[in-house]
Formats: structure tokens, C-alpha cells, sequence
């Protein structure tokens, strides 16, 4: 059983997902969704464990062996990033029956559930998988249910939103097919360990050039980098609370997985950084992304909206960690990638709170919610001061490696930046603290009451580890620091 | 009590947070809410009584908790000036708490659990402050003490509150992540260690521009310390309640600034490293056009707790001068004034609430005359302000006196004339209004109006801070002898 625990990661969600049709209680459905996703938790925890102790683990897919067959391959990179992903996934889940409630028409309920969970299988995949078209099938599976999930919004704009992430969607999916088409055909093969042994050996090819750019550039549009991040907002705000919170931890987590392993493992460091300006591109595009959306996230009127932007900012400052091509840029990276993920889906499920209990998530309807929700407030302030990066929180921590490798790098100047720019997220931060704390409640809405315990027991949940893993940082620190050295190939 | 000095220290920490607790369980009695306030800062007093008392006999006192980033663990210990901080912050809480019922009741404020609450968590993280180990535990709770007053500067949720609570936390914030958090940071890079060393922890050979680019920035990134042309959150967070004003920024705010700019000066930098800095001498400089500036905006103001904050943005001045001076009699000067500026100042405040709550004057052009009404009150105000402008019978004499000695010392005499002008303006904005107050003609209020001085718990604390003030000026000799010790553990030797 144990020696199978890389593929059940992923078949069991994938196969759970159509089971969801045999049982039509909406309420069973959430329950029998739930324990998949805890299935796939726990077993993302074994995995993890079994990778930190005896290293890589490789299983191959029906016992076919690399290259013919397809491979998984659970390192100690993608064993974090599974986590992740599983992690998060459950916590969300357990208020996903009372949200979809309100937000859902009965009858597309079990739909949900179904589209969910293959989402998930989807990212696990892309995660799990050791073979490049295999990444680019479990793409399109998380893509096309994730492309409906946000379509099943009940804004009638969801469905604009989707069709623009579709559409955007699909060009970096055919890129990313394109790139691996490309590869396929100057190497013959498809598993990725086999590909970074014979990639360099064309390495000098027009081909090899023209495949590398388009795979990075379809990734970058999947992670949402700026400027190619103009499909994320709408899909963040108008996609049900739900599926908001569980992809704006995961989704762009995942691609950002996609481009470390595609530059470093695949095409290699010494490819990716010297024949392409990659490293100016990407510090300057992750600053500008930074400070772009930071300040487009201050104008914002919908917090959702508002949040949203903050994620495409966010995801700057992992590209900047990323662009350092040093070890402590690479842990800063994958650190403030499971941070950023406790944060924001910490943020985005209390927002669904909000949406619960009163329908809407301008700014302007949070007058006086300080005193009507205070617990689910009071953790929107304290996931707030997180992505802030207030000491004893985690957002401090990513923060504090992030700028110790920029100095480490000797680029001062980006040090600077770095902590120039999360000042802009205290002010859209605050303009939630004082809309919510200074304002009176609007008339008529005396009875709005706290959200319900489905909603704050995970929420607090999320909002406890941004504390916890703030305070004791040693797993998260340490999974990173393992990764990031194995990623650069150095036995720890 | 029988309890290691060990436990006694994370005590001192832990206890404010366990009134939190208190706090808020007896919301609903407010007499028992107040009760386990005065209770606890009776108790945290006592706790570091207990810890100057085995200070003094000698015992190393250090508890480290747990390594938060491998390499940078939250610790603490004693040395001599965090204890003095300690003991002038823990005494002034058990007062303020005392004013502050006489106050906030007769005041009728609201949301009275939530300040006593954060009142308490801000005290925690002084403690913090005073006895960390490290930079880092330092920083910190630096930022846990912005973030916990911010919900008492902005305690009255008025629109002004709400302006002021955003210069407040804008100035704080940003100051110390772009610059004390980069500068820490840098430290961490450059010298390996964030550990408060007497004798600093570079090395001798240390790149000189970049240790005073790092100095530069810790003076910049502690805005706590109000140096100009950060100190624009200190008149802001004047709209807090006076209790808010009085404690936290005169003594526990502020004075967290200074102190760590003075721990920074001597634990990190060293005086002997910070003597030859390239940057020192502009920030002497800088310190010395906030004194004077500052005291000039003071004589401005006509709002009293305007001018007494932009009094203190000066005072401050003093200290952050002292600790760059580099001298013996330098830090000594201004270790003694962040006591003696304390005790002083926070009677001040005292003053201007109980005029506040008894009065409902906030101005001082409508205060002439009011020393018939309110004799005891205005005696005190005076009291503080001789003690401001350090001259005897207060305290303030001893610590200005070590600082000119320092400026003299350092054979910086520009600096001198600054502290000697600052010190007849210290006059001119202050001493007309107990002046006006006395001997006025024109009376704005007429007899039997029906104005009596403040409740009594206010009238006592403010009475008990002035005679501190007297007091700090006729035994001066403790105080001397903790920042004495500074000087001896920071390793160089009297008169330099």
C-alpha cells in the first residue's frame, strides 16, 4: 500500500470525482468530498515524510518503466507542494456546504462537488507527475473544471470571467503544448528526468530556444505574472467564495511549481538564466507586478477584487525570490508559497463569511461589520496584518528571508523594494480596518449576525496556522530549505 | 515569593498578558475589571523591584524561549539600562492605571475593556522591549507595541481619531519596516549576530560607509524615537484618551524608541565604532534641529497637549544627541533623562487631563486663572516643568547636566548652545501657563463656576509623579549608579 502512495495521491480524487453522481444528497456528497480531499491530505503527509526521510521516491505508472511508461516522481519539492494543495483543499471544504447554499442553485450542487474534485486531482497530477504531457493532460483537467467551477458563480459576470480565463486559459495550455511538442521532438522523450539529460546535448538548437519560450511564457500566463495576470481579478471575484478561496492558495501555486521545475530541473539552471535575459526580465516584471497591483489593489471598491490584486502582487515577490537564482532565493520562494497560500485562502473563505451573511463584498457594505462579525473580522485583520508581514505572523517570516537573500545577493536596491512594497498592502489592508471598525453599520442591517461555525472553525483554523507557523517556523523553513537544496542538487 | 529571577523576567512579560485575559472576562463589573488592572500592575512592579533587587547583587538574569528563524531566537536578559526602563515603565503603569479610572470614568468613555485590554498587551510588549536580548526580539515587539496602541490612539472613533491613527500607524509602519527592519536585517548579513554585545558586534574592520549607512538607517527606522522629520505620529496620537497620551507617549512609546536607539548605540554599534562613523555627526546634527525646531512649533501650539507633544518630539531629541555623542557622560545623560523626561512629562499630561476632565479646557489661552480652581494641579504642572527645563528642585537638572557635560566632552559646541537655547525656550512655552494661571488678572472663569480639581485617583497620581519628580532630584543616586553601569558593561572608561 505505502509503495503506491504517489499514484493513490492523485486517482483517488480523480476517481472519487464521478462517484459523486451515484450519491445525490447534496449534504452526502459534501461529506464523501471531504474525506477524499482528508484522504489526500493524509496521504500527502506520508509522502512527505517518507520523501524527508529516505529521499526521491519514483514509482512507475502500471509498471512500465521510464521513459516508455509514465513516471512519478515525488521529490522533496513536489511532496511540499502536494501538501499544500491537499491541505488547503480540505480546510476549504469543510465550509463549502454551507457557502454553495447560498450561493449555488440546489440543483448544480453535487455538480460542485464533482468539478471539485477533479480540480484537485487535476493539480495534484501536474504536481505528482514526473512526465511532461502527463503535466499538460492534468493542466487541462484542473483548467476545464476550474473554467465551470467559476462559471457556477451566481454574479452573472462569473460567466464573462470565466470565458476571459478560458480563453486565456487555453492560449497558455497551447503554448505550454506547443513547448513539450517541440521538446518531444528534438529529445524523443517525455519524462522529464530523461529530458534534462538530453536536452543539454541540443541545447543549442533554434528549436530547444523557441520551445523553452513558449513553455514560459504559457506558464507565466498561468501564474498569473504580470502583465499576463488581466484574467485573475474578474475569476477571483465573480467564482464562488469557495472555489475562490481553494484556488487563490493553489492554482497559481501550482504553476509557479511548473516554472521552477520546467527552468530548473528540465532545461537546468546554466540554459535557463545564461541564453535567455530571464533574471533581469523576471526581477523587473515581479517589482513592477509588485507595485502595479499593490497600488491598482488600494483603488479597489470590491474586497474580493481588492485581494485579488494583492495575489497577482504576491505572486511578484515569488518571482523576485525565483529570479535570484540562489538557494535562499529559491527557499524564500517555496516558503512564501505555503505562507501566501495559509494567508489567502485564510482571507478569501472569511470574505465568503462576509458573502454569506450579507450577500455582497463591496467595500462600502463593511461599515460596522467590526461589531456584527467580529470573529470573522477580526481574522481578516489578522490575515491582513499577515500579508503585511507583522512579526509573528507567517507573512514575516517570507518576508524576512525574501530580503535576506536579496542582500545576500548584494541587491540592495531590491531589498529595498521589497519592503517599500508591502507598505502598500498596510494601506489596503486599513481601508478594510477602518471601513469595518470606524464606520456605523448602514441602517437596516441590525441583524446581521457572526458567521456560522461551518465558516469560522475553518477560517480560524487557517488563521491559526498563519500564527503558528509565524511563531514555530522550523517545518515550514525546513521542507523548503530541503527542497530548494535539492532542487540545486545539493545533498543536504 | 520564591521564584527564580529566570521565571520572575518572562513573568514580567507574561503577567500584563494574563490581565488581558482578566481583562476581558469581567467586561460586564467594571469595578473587578479595573481591579485586576491595578492588581496585575502592582504585581508586574513588584516583579521587577524583585529583579533590580537580584540585579544588583549580581546575578546574570537570561531566559532564551525558542529560535523563531534558525539562528534568531527570542531572548531576553537584564542589563542595566533595560532594567531602569523597566522599573520607570512598571511604576508609571501602576500609576497611569490609577489616573486613568479617575479619568475614563469621569470622562464617560466607551469600549472601557478594550482600552484596559490593549493598555495592558502595550505594556507586555515594553517589557518586551526592555529585556530583550537581541535585536530581533527587540523588533519584534516594537512592532507589537505600534500595533496594540493603535486601537487606543484611535480609541474615540471619530473622524479625527481616525486621521490620526493613520499618520500614526503610516509613520510607524513604514519607518520601521523599510528602514529598521532592512537595517536589521543588513546587520544580521554583516555582522552574523543580532545580539546586544557590550562593545558592539562588528568587527573593528567593518566598512565604515556601510556601518553608517546602518546607522543612519536605525536612527531613521525607530520613529518611535520621533526624530525630525519623522515625528509627525506623535501630535497625531494626541486625540488618544489622556491616560493613552500620558503613559504611552510620554514614557512607554517613545521612551521604547530612545531605549532602543541607546541599546542600538551602545550594544551594537559600540561607542568606539560609533565615535568614528562618517554618519554621526549628521545625525548629531539632525537631533540637535529637532530639539530646536520642535521647541519652536511648541510655543505655537495653543491645544496643551499639542505643545506638550511637540515638547517631548524635542526632549527625545535630547536623548538620541546623548547616545550619538559617544561619550561617557553622554549615555549617562541620556539614560538619566529617559527617567527624569518621564516622570516630568507624564505629570504633565496628568495635568492636562485632570484640566480636561475637570475644566473642559484643552486650551491653553482659557487656562488664565485657573489656578484658584485648581491650586493642586497647577502646582504639579509647574513642578513638571522645572523639571523639563532642568532646573532644581527636579529631577531634570542631574540628566541635562550630563548631557552638556557630553556635548563638552565630544567638544561639540554647537551642540552645547543648542541644548542651552533649547533649555530658555523649555521656559518660554512652558512656565506661562502655570504663570497665568496664578497670577493672571483677567479671569475667563469666574469663582464658584462650580470647576473643582480632578477625581481624586487623578489628583493622587499626579501628585505622586510630581513628588517623583522632587524626589529623582534629591536621591538622584540610583538612577546615577544604573547608568553608570551602562557606561562600565558598554566597556570604556569615565571622561573618555
Amino acid at each position: 500500500m505505502l509503495i503506491h502512495l504517489p499514484v493513490l495521491q492523485v486517482i483517488i480524487p480523480l476517481l472519487a470525482a464521478p462517484l459523486c453522481l451515484f450519491l445525490t444528497k447534496p449534504r452526502l456528497v459534501w461529506l464523501f468530498a471531504l474525506i477524499v480531499s482528508g484522504l489526500a491530505f493524509l496521504i500527502s503527509g506520508l509522502l512527505l515524510q517518507q520523501v524527508m526521510t529516505s529521499g526521491t521516491i519514483i514509482y512507475d505508472l502500471g509498471g512500465w518503466d521510464a521513459p516508455w511508461g509514465i513516471e512519478y516522481r515525488i521529490d522533496r519539492l513536489n511532496a511540499f507542494l502536494l501538501l499544500i494543495i491537499s491541505s488547503i483543499s480540505t480546510i476549504v471544504l469543510i465550509a463549502a456546504d454551507t457557502s454553495i447554499r447560498k450561493e449555488i442553485p440546489a440543483d448544480h450542487h453535487v455538480l460542485f462537488y464533482i468539478l471539485y474534485l477533479l480540480s484537485l486531482a487535476g493539480m495534484l497530477g501536474i504536481v505528482a507527475t514526473g512526465d511532461a504531457f502527463n503535466v499538460f493532460v492534468f493542466l487541462e483537467i484542473s483548467s476545464l473544471s476550474a473554467y465551470a467551477l467559476i462559471a457556477l458563480g451566481k454574479d452573472r459576470r462569473a460567466l464573462w470571467a470565466s470565458y476571459q480565463y478560458l480563453i486565456m486559459g487555453t492560449i497558455g495550455a497551447t503554448f505550454i503544448l506547443i513547448g513539450i511538442g517541440l521538446m518531444y521532438q528534438m529529445t524523443g522523450t517525455l519524462n522529464m528526468e530523461d529530458l534534462s539529460k538530453r536536452l543539454p546535448e541540443v541545447s543549442q538548437t533554434r528549436t530547444v530556444f523557441t520551445a523553452f519560450a513558449f513553455l514560459i511564457v504559457g506558464i507565466c500566463l498561468k501564474l498569473a505574472m504580470f502583465p499576463l495576470h488581466l484574467w485573475l481579478p474578474n475569476a477571483y471575484a465573480y467564482a464562488p467564495s469557495i472555489v475562490t478561496a481553494f484556488f487563490a492558495a493553489t492554482a497559481t501555486k501550482v504553476a509557479i511549481y511548473l516554472l521552477i521545475r520546467f527552468t530548473i530541473t528540465v532545461f537546468g539552471l546554466s540554459f535557463s538564466f545564461t541564453h535567455f535575459p530571464l533574471q533581469l526580465l523576471f526581477v523587473v516584471l515581479g517589482l513592477v507586478g509588485i507595485f502595479v497591483a499593490s497600488t491598482v489593489a488600494i483603488y479597489q471598491t470590491n474586497v474580493k477584487h481588492l485581494f485579488a490584486y494583492s495575489s497577482i502582487a504576491q505572486i511578484g515577490y515569488m518571482i523576485v525570490g525565483f529570479s535570484m537564482t540562489t538557494m535562499a532565493g529559491m527557499t524564500a520562494t517555496l516558503l512564501h508559497l505555503f505562507n501566501h497560500a495559509l494567508m489567502k485562502s485564510a482571507l478569501f473563505l472569511a470574505l465568503g463569511a462576509v458573502m454569506y451573511r450579507i450577500g455582497t463584498t463591496k467595500l462600502t457594505h463593511f461599515q460596522g461589520l467590526g461589531r456584527q462579525m467580529p470573529l470573522t473580522l477580526a481574522a481578516i485583520v489578522i490575515g491582513g496584518l499577515s500579508l503585511i508581514g507583522v512579526p509573528l505572523t507567517v507573512g514575516f517570516v517570507s518576508k524576512w528571508y525574501l530580503v535576506m537573500a536579496a542582500i545576500e545577493n548584494g541587491w540592495w536596491p531590491v531589498a529595498a523594494l521589497i519592503l517599500l512594497g508591502s507598505l502598500l498592502a498596510v494601506v489596503y489592508v486599513w481601508r478594510i480596518v477602518e471601513m469595518a471598525y470606524f464606520k456605523p453599520a448602514l441602517a437596516g442591517t441590525e441583524t446581521i449576525k457572526e458567521a456560522p461555525l461551518s465558516f469560522l472553525i475553518p477560517i480560524w483554523t487557517l488563521i491559526l496556522a498563519n500564527i503558528y507557523f509565524g511563531i514555530d517556523t522550523r517545518l515550514s523553513v525546513q521542507v523548503a530549505q530541503a527542497a530548494s537544496m535539492s532542487l540545486f542538487g545539493v545533498t543536504p | 515569593m520564591n521564584m527564580s529571577l529566570g521565571l520572575m523576567l518572562q513573568f514580567s512579560i507574561i503577567l500584563p498578558l494574563l490581565a488581558v485575559i482578566g481583562i476581558v472576562l469581567t467586561a460586564h463589573k467594571p469595578n473587578l475589571r479595573e481591579s485586576v488592572s491595578i492588581g496585575s500592575s502592582i504585581l508586574l512592579f513588584f516583579l521587577v523591584i524583585n529583579l533590580y533587587i537580584g540585579f544588583q547583587q549580581g546575578a546574570t538574569i537570561s531566559v532564551h524561549w525558542w529560535e523563531l528563524i534558525p539562528g534568531l531566537p527570542i531572548s531576553f536578559s537584564v542589563e542595566p539600562l533595560g532594567m531602569l526602563f523597566a522599573l520607570i515603565a512598571s511604576f508609571l503603569w501602576v500609576i497611569t492605571t490609577v489616573y486613568a479610572i479617575g479619568y475614563m470614568r469621569a470622562h464617560h468613555e466607551q469600549n472601557q475593556t478594550r482600552f484596559y485590554a490593549c493598555f495592558a498587551i502595550a505594556i507586555s510588549s515594553v517589557m518586551g522591549i526592555t529585556f530583550a536580548d537581541n535585536l530581533f526580539t527587540l523588533f519584534i515587539f516594537y512592532e507589537v507595541l505600534t500595533l496594540s496602541t493603535y486601537p487606543l490612539v484611535t480609541h474615540s472613533g471619530t473622524e479625527e481619531a481616525k486621521k490620526g491613527g493613520r499618520i500614526y500607524l503610516g509613520i510607524l509602519i513604514s519607518t520601521s519596516v523599510v528602514f529598521l527592519l532592512l537595517a536589521i536585517i543588513s546587520t544580521w548579513f554583516v555582522a552574523g549576530t543580532l545580539d546586544f554585545k557590550p562593545g558592539g558586534i562588528f568587527s573593528p574592520d567593518v566598512n565604515k560607509t556601510v556601518a553608517g549607512t546602518l546607522l543612519v538607517l536605525f536612527v531613521f527606522g525607530i520613529g518611535k524615537a520621533a526624530i525630525m522629520p519623522f515625528h509627525r505620529w506623535l501630535p497625531a496620537a494626541m486625540v488618544a484618551p489622556t491616560p493613552v497620551s500620558a503613559l504611552l507617549h510620554a514614557v512607554a512609546v517613545v521612551k521604547a524608541g530612545v531605549f532602543s536607539i541607546l541599546k542600538i548605540c551602545v550594544y551594537i554599534f559600540g561607542i568606539d565604532l560609533l565615535a568614528v562613523l562618517p554618519s554621526t555627526q549628521f545625525l548629531l546634527y539632525l537631533a540637535g534641529a529637532s530639539i530646536l525646531l520642535a521647541s519652536l512649533v511648541a510655543m505655537r501650539q495653543d491645544n496643551l497637549k499639542a505643545r506638550l507633544a511637540y515638547s517631548t518630539v524635542s526632549q527625545l531629541g535630547y536623548i538620541t544627541m546623548g547616545a550619538l555623542l559617544a561619550t561617557s557622560s553622554g549615555v549617562i545623560g541620556s539614560s538619566m533623562h529617559i527617567a527624569t523626561h518621564a516622570f516630568g512629562k507624564i505629570t504633565l499630561f496628568f495635568c492636562a487631563g485632570a484640566i480636561l476632565v475637570a475644566a473642559h479646557k484643552s486650551k491653553i489661552s482659557e487656562m488664565r486663572g485657573l489656578g484658584q480652581q485648581m491650586p493642586i494641579t497647577m502646582a504639579a504642572f509647574f513642578i513638571a516643568s522645572l523639571s523639563i527645563i532642568g532646573v532644581p528642585p527636579a529631577g531634570g537638572t542631574w540628566s541635562k547636566w550630563f548631557l552638556l557635560m557630553g556635548t563638552i566632552e565630544a567638544e561639540q559646541m554647537i551642540l552645547m548652545s543648542v541644548l542651552a537655547i533649547s533649555s530658555l525656550l523649555n521656559i518660554a512655552y512652558l512656565l506661562p501657563i502655570p504663570f497665568h494661571a496664578f497670577f493672571s488678572g483677567d479671569k475667563v472663569t469666574t469663582p464658584g463656576s462650580g470647576i473643582k480639581e480632578a477625581p481624586l485617583p487623578s489628583l493622587i497620581a499626579l501628585c505622586l509623579t510630581t513628588i517623583g519628580c522632587v524626589i529623582l532630584f534629591i536621591f538622584p543616586q540610583p538612577l546615577y549608579e544604573l547608568s553608570q553601569a551602562i557606561v562600565e558593561s558598554a566597556g570604556f572608561t569615565h571622561g573618555k
